[in-house]
């Protein structure tokens, strides 16, 4: 029985799902005003009285991702909170503002959402700085260590990464479009042009192949020794996100975790804040092996799919350097097209790879670069713009 | 093909539907998918592979007597793959027939050769025409293999139930088809799409619903060998492995074991079988030697 929308059901069961849409979206679920006229439709549907029935027909309404069921069950948990006498609860629930104001214990994530108020509130405002630097100051920014530079020279590299615009390493892709000097032949658009001259092939059409931008994956090392350069490379990350729409980042110090989708807010403050509010181990340990396990188990496959590039940023300074460090990152070179290990080591003249953990990473590399300046990240952009090719070899870079 | 049967009328009536065609499903799935009769919107089946997102359409087109039309997602799927081509060939016959019979109408040379005859309907267009049977069950499966721009296409289409041709005019369903979209998730399906579907994940099921799967789907199996193959494959998803085999592989081992004629699981048997469950290599060798002998042990001995 289709609902009137223009006139809802009123009463306790629609406020208490309007209510409940509501508490998800700042529980952070994308659910849109759409969602809750949804389930109450979808809800007519089934038998209100049975609360695992209700649970999945919201569920398959409300949650769009495997990610975010989780978050889902302990909402409506704490939403619908009485396991028993669930069909007398349903119809006194308290609404969204009481739950606000006392929240009973849950996960963090669902009780914030539930507590506190929206992030344009608390946002403040943005702190201006003007940096104005000579031609000459440019030049010596270059070749500037970023470990070593004040905040406003930090700031005018920002805005160099984010003016730096990726040459784009192209891929042939198996789609076609329409192509002068095509190899395909168009047969269909052949032929409507054939009926201009009354059945006569003049003019022969051509399909050719569509080429686009290669996915980039980036790896980067957030744990305390690479915190100098974290948020740099984030800012380079960011503005290859904005540039690219193939591009997937993800953060890994004791733990992975996929920022890809903070890094695509456009500004780039917003985009590194949300970063580091989902990344929970900013500057601590590393641990490179467990977190590329973890990335070759739940990522690899979904996102090095269509010849990935793979950028891993890290010193590769990793304690238990072990056989299953390098049975990792041999799975991860043989899942991608190319690996590029970014290394800020490689800075310092007569770099020799000692450290245990770059003796087991450096034979499954295709490229071994430094980054810890502009120049280097010149030339990582060049790199990633030149022709691709199908063979492997590794490369070490003196430093620049 | 049997019949038309009408489309159950409850939770329960789906899962009697399901069960009885032989697809053990969890309550839940059978809500969503009696959801998205009701509703008439697509179900987006996500899961790992071979958990049974695939068989659920072929299930419910048997079971409801609908036709399954299935397109199966690759990498360059385009229009002229999924919805529709023009047989050239043809029309480049029919319009040298139409010289030599000294035709030189042109606008009526073109409205013949862009009829419906000439046009070659790809599963897309298919899942459109009306069927005496009540429309059909359209099968999109792996989505994830195609690309984007596929992707916003199919957006069009799932919304609208219709799709355009510029030379014959706009083909609308009479009534929507039901439509299964399955996704491995090898790459992230957009937001945009799964909006307009019912989502689902689906999880390996759980012991005593997979032991009634192996029952159905290998008959000949005895009851021990069946309880040690799922209990061994249950603890195998427990371990850390790269793949951890799905329902498709235990059926495809049990159905090994018993042509093999084995009683009971045994280290011989289990190791030359192995690849029938795991299907990487480090996987396998990591199950070699001791790791197999203790699981086996542990699971002939419960």
């Amino acid at each position: 029985m289709p609902i009137d929308h223009l006139n809802p059901p009123t009463g306790q069961m629609a406020d208490n799902v309007i209510g409940f849409a509501r508490a998800l979206r700042k529980a952070g679920l994308p659910v849109g005003p759409g969602g809750a006229i949804d389930a109450l439709d979808a809800l007519q549907l089934v038998d209100i009285g049975k609360r695992a029935d209700v649970f999945t027909t919201m569920e398959a309404i409300f949650v769009k991702r495997h990610e975010h069921a989780l978050i889902f069950r302990q909402a409506f948990d704490l939403f619908f909170r009485a396991e028993e006498d669930w069909k007398q609860m349903l119809d006194s629930v308290p609404l969204p503002d009481d739950a606000r104001r006392k929240p009973p214990p849950a996960s963090r994530r669902v009780q914030e959402a539930m507590t506190q108020p929206s992030r344009g509130e608390e946002r403040e405002a943005p702190q201006e700085q003007e940096v104005r630097l000579s031609v000459s100051d440019r030049e010596i920014l270059q070749k500037k260590d970023f470990a070593q530079m004040s905040a406003a020279e930090i700031a005018e590299v920002t805005r160099a990464i984010a003016d730096m615009r990726l040459p784009q390493a192209e891929l042939r892709t198996r789609r076609t479009r329409p192509d002068r000097r095509g190899a395909r032949l168009d047969l269909r658009r052949t032929l409507r042009a054939s009926l201009r001259t009354g059945g006569d092939i003049v003019d022969i059409r051509r399909l050719g192949l569509i080429d686009k931008p290669a996915p980039i994956v980036a790896l980067l090392d957030i744990s305390g020794s690479m915190s100098e350069y974290t948020r740099l490379f984030l800012h380079f990350l960011h503005a290859i996100t904005d540039a690219r729409k193939r591009v997937s980042v993800f953060l890994f110090g004791t733990r992975l975790t996929n920022v890809t989708r903070a890094l695509r807010a456009r500004d780039p403050d917003e985009a590194l804040a949300s970063c580091s509010a989902s990344v929970q181990d900013w500057a601590g340990g590393t641990r490179i092996s467990a977190s590329l396990h973890n990335f070759n188990k739940l990522w690899g496959r979904r996102v090095l799919g269509q010849g990935a590039i793979v950028l891993l940023i890290s010193d590769g300074l990793e304690r238990e350097a072990d056989s299953q460090l390098a049975f990792e990152m041999d799975r991860l070179h043989r899942s991608c097209r190319r690996l590029i290990w970014l290394n800020p080591l490689l800075r310092f003249d007569g770099f020799e790879p000692k450290a245990q953990g770059i003796k087991m990473m450096l034979p499954h590399v295709d490229e071994f670069r430094p980054v810890h300046n502009l120049t280097s990240i010149d030339g990582l952009i060049k790199a990633l713009s030149a022709p691709i090719s199908g063979h492997h070899r590794l490369l070490i870079r003196p430093a620049v | 093909m049997t019949a038309p049967s009408a489309l159950p009328t409850s939770v329960d009536g789906m899962l009697d539907l399901l069960t009885k065609r032989g697809y053990f499903a969890e309550r839940a799935l059978a809500t969503v998918a009696y959801l998205s009769l009701r509703m008439g919107r697509p179900l987006f089946l996500e899961g790992e592979a071979g958990v049974g997102k695939t068989e659920i359409a072929k299930v419910l087109s048997a079971a409801l007597g609908r036709k399954l039309i299935r397109l199966q997602c690759y990498e360059g799927l385009d229009v002229s793959s999924a919805v529709y081509e023009w047989n050239s060939a043809s029309q480049m016959i029919a319009i040298r027939l139409a010289e030599a019979a000294g035709e030189s109408d042109r606008d009526q040379l073109a409205s013949d050769i862009f009829a419906d005859r000439y046009l070659i309907k790809r599963p897309l267009l298919q899942a459109l025409e009306p069927d005496v049977n009540g429309p059909p069950v359209l099968l999109i499966d792996e989505l994830d293999r195609a690309d984007e721009a596929f992707e916003a296409y199919l957006l069009e289409i799932l919304s609208d139930f219709q799709v355009t041709i510029p030379e014959l005019g706009t083909v609308k369903a009479p009534a929507p088809p039901i439509v299964v979209i399955t996704s491995n998730r090898t790459r992230e399906i957009h937001d945009a799409l799964k909006r307009r579907c019912l989502y689902h994940w689906v999880d390996y099921p759980a012991a005593d619903r997979e032991l009634a799967i192996v029952k159905s789907r290998v008959p000949g199996i005895s009851a021990k060998l069946s309880q040690q193959v799922v209990s061994f494959v249950q603890k195998l998803r427990d371990q850390d492995f790269y793949k951890s085999p799905g329902v498709a592989e235990t059926i495809d081992w049990a159905t090994a074991l018993t042509e093999l004629d084995a009683r009971s699981l045994t280290p011989q048997v289990v190791g030359d079988t192995l690849g029938a469950l795991l299907k990487y290599q480090d996987d396998i060798q990591r199950m070699q030697g001791d790791a197999l002998a203790k699981t086996i042990k542990e699971v002939t001995s419960e």
